[in-house]
């Protein structure tokens, strides 16, 4: 899997990118038009709907946070040239540790919150270091480990909601009862916005910058990524390499799970998850693999998420619409860019001969 | 085992069977369509709602064979062409035909449309035992069992399938021969997809009627998977589907007694599959491998060398 850098050439300047993005903004526009959505009407609902008050402000960066952190986790397993897909299943262990923190110990708030978030990053480490193992130990290719190994959280979530954690009397899949108030991330004042959240999300893209770019690790990690044999005849370990990709990018899934029982949702549900491990696949390839581009990637897509739902409410259009737009947005600039670096690449070859 | 159960598993599992043959052959010249989870729904759909207005089960097929088949065309198309990851188009793809489907399919919830008609085969139907394995089914049954077969012979017996898998073996090879391995890229690649959604339709005009958001989610990537555990060979890939096929069935069987059982057992086949995997590139396996031919044979899962790598005539 070592080609994963090469789906954007080296050299591809931020011109045309920015480029792409605009001709795929279009693009989506126009497929909004067909559907039925009035393009400035339209934009218009997706801003006011997002960012318009600050109660929507707040709700855009809560689902900010998951796919930032969600993304992160990316990030990292990208660089050692895996296809960790099953991040969505690492967020739901990450937030079943964090519930059960939350649901069987007592301690004053701050060290509640702090157990969870450790719980919730352990959840997360045990279930990525899970599928590394598999794909070292086992040679099973991660994306199917992955994904395994997700249908299996999947499965003990929805166990524990109707089975051992359902609420006193009823076993309903609408969740478990919710947490004691001790175990909910403060916010400001009424708004859902909870700055421990935030806080947690650009310190996890920090990190993965900082991992990437300025340790001797992360130049180790991609050396891995972009070829292993290579890199493990220079010296570095490559499978404690991989394996530490995953344990570390699941510690990040893990406190994104964390932060949608402790901030979001305040009790375990079913569809913890939220689809955040798997939006931020679209998130990472858009970015081409940086976290500060990714970090501002998940926010755009936060805000379609977000946004999408006055669609929804004003001009009756379908809920999965604001999906469909993330993906045509990451399809069409993944082919423009692709296309712009084919027609340099025809040119050098020209010039050459 | 009653010969109704067996031949309850085997209509069961038609559609799968289907969609793995599909990606048996685009992965066998070198193509990894990770799409299917996506393009399958997008199949379902498509077929439910062609037949619903039409009326007409045939066009339903039709029409999701294409749509799947131009699905499978911008992986490659975008590999070859724009030498785009295969992988990360798949995926890609794999979001947007789930939304897609159900932004496209909206009109089409819950709604009563045709169905596949049974037609039971005279005469043979009436052999005792296979007749009602085999012979009591519909055509869509009828054709997943025939496509195995065909699959089969075509890939191993014929000079076409003899390229198709040296095009995914080795590329560079098989061009130096001659063999226009981007061509059959493209066009296997068209034709698994095709398979993939004749797959998807056959759940929602046959094994699960109708349409809703999310109607067969998962199937896609069990159908992947399958590919996997069966070795990339179409019969033990088929074999794959009819065990997860019975998986379920059991389960189905078993819920009034033990409900619990219920949550669990949709999942199991796949961690199952996974351990599979495991046992499968296991050493000691292998080395029993390599000293029984027989053995070797059944275990054996190697995949394609060239599989998920793009090949460029420099």
């Amino acid at each position: 899997m070592n080609s994963i850098r090469k789906i954007f050439t080296s050299n591809m300047s931020v011109m045309s990118t920015l480029c792409a993005v605009a001709i795929s903004l279009l693009l989506a526009i126009l497929l909004l038009w067909f559907s039925g959505a009035p393009p400035i009407e339209t934009g218009k609902l997706l801003l006011e709907g997002s960012l318009g008050n600050a109660t929507r402000l707040s709700d855009t960066s809560m689902v900010w946070v998951p796919l930032a952190l969600a993304s992160a986790s990316l990030i990292i397993t990208f660089a050692a040239g895996l296809w960790n897909i099953g991040v969505e299943g690492q967020i739901i262990v990450g937030a079943i540790f964090a519930s059960f923190v939350a649901r069987e110990f007592d301690a004053p708030p701050p060290l509640l919150w702090g157990a969870m978030i450790m719980a919730g990053g352990f959840g997360g480490m045990f279930w990525g270091g899970l599928t590394g193992l598999l794909r070292i130990k086992g040679k099973v290719n991660e994306i199917f480990g992955g994904l395994g190994l997700t249908f299996v959280a999947t499965g003990l979530v929805i166990y524990l909601v109707i089975g051992p954690w359902k609420r006193a009397g009823i076993a309903s899949t609408s969740g478990t009862a919710p947490f004691d108030t001790k175990a909910w991330f403060p916010t400001i004042m009424e708004l859902r916005i909870s700055p421990l959240a935030i806080f947690l999300a650009l310190a996890g893209l920090w990190l993965v910058y900082y991992l990437l770019k300025q340790s001797k690790f992360g130049l180790q990690l991609r050396a891995t990524g972009i070829n292993a044999t290579a890199a493990s005849r220079l010296g570095v370990r490559t499978e404690r390499n991989l394996m530490l990709a995953f344990l570390l990018g699941g510690i990040l899934a893990g406190i994104a799970g964390t932060v949608q029982v402790g901030a979001i949702h305040h009790k375990l549900v079913p569809s913890i998850s939220g689809g955040y491990g798997y939006l931020a696949i679209l998130v990472v390839l858009l970015g081409n693999y940086k976290s500060f581009r990714s970090g501002l990637i998940s926010f755009f897509f936060a805000m379609i998420a977000v946004g999408s739902i006055q669609w929804q409410l004003r001009l009756d259009l379908h809920s999965s619409l604001g999906g469909v737009t993330q993906g045509i947005l990451v399809l069409v600039t993944l082919i423009v860019v692709a296309i712009f670096s084919q027609i340099k690449r025809n040119k050098r070859i020209k010039d050459a001969s | 085992m009653h010969p109704e159960t067996i031949a309850t598993i085997i209509a069961a599992s038609s559609p799968l069977v289907f969609a793995v043959l599909g990606e048996t052959l685009t992965e066998k010249v070198g193509v990894v369509n990770l799409s299917l989870d996506g393009s399958m729904l997008l199949a379902a759909m498509t077929g439910f709602a062609v037949a619903f207005v039409t009326g007409s089960v045939e066009l339903g097929f039709l029409a999701a064979a294409l749509i799947s088949s131009l699905v499978a065309l911008v992986i490659v198309f975008t590999s070859i062409e724009l030498r785009l990851n295969q992988i990360a188009i798949g995926l890609i793809l794999t979001l947007l035909g789930t939304k897609l489907a159900a932004f496209l399919g909206q009109d089409f919830v819950r709604q009563v449309g045709p169905s596949v008609q049974a037609q039971a085969i005279p005469y043979l139907k009436d052999i005792p035992y296979l007749g009602e394995i085999f012979f009591n089914h519909n055509l869509v049954v009828y054709a997943s069992l025939l496509s195995i077969v065909v699959v089969y012979l075509f890939l191993f017996h014929t000079r076409h399938g003899l390229e198709l898998q040296s095009s995914g073996e080795r590329p560079e090879a098989a061009f130096a021969k001659g063999i226009p391995v981007n061509r059959l890229r493209y066009i296997y690649t068209a034709l698994g997809g095709a398979l993939v959604g004749i797959g998807g339709a056959a759940f929602s005009l046959d094994v699960k009627l109708g349409w809703s958001e999310g109607h067969i989610a998962n199937f896609g990537w069990i159908a992947l998977a399958i590919v996997i555990f069966g070795g990339w060979h179409p019969v033990r890939a088929a074999l794959g589907c009819y065990i997860f096929g019975a998986l379920q069935i059991i389960a189905l069987r078993l819920q009034p007694e033990l409900p619990g059982l219920s949550q669990v057992l949709p999942i199991l086949p796949f961690p199952i599959m996974i351990l599979t995997l495991v046992a499968v590139n296991h050493p000691f396996i292998r080395k029993i491998g390599l000293r029984s031919s027989v053995i070797g044979k059944i275990v054996r899962s190697d995949p394609p060398a060239g599989l998920g790598r793009p090949f460029w005539r420099e």
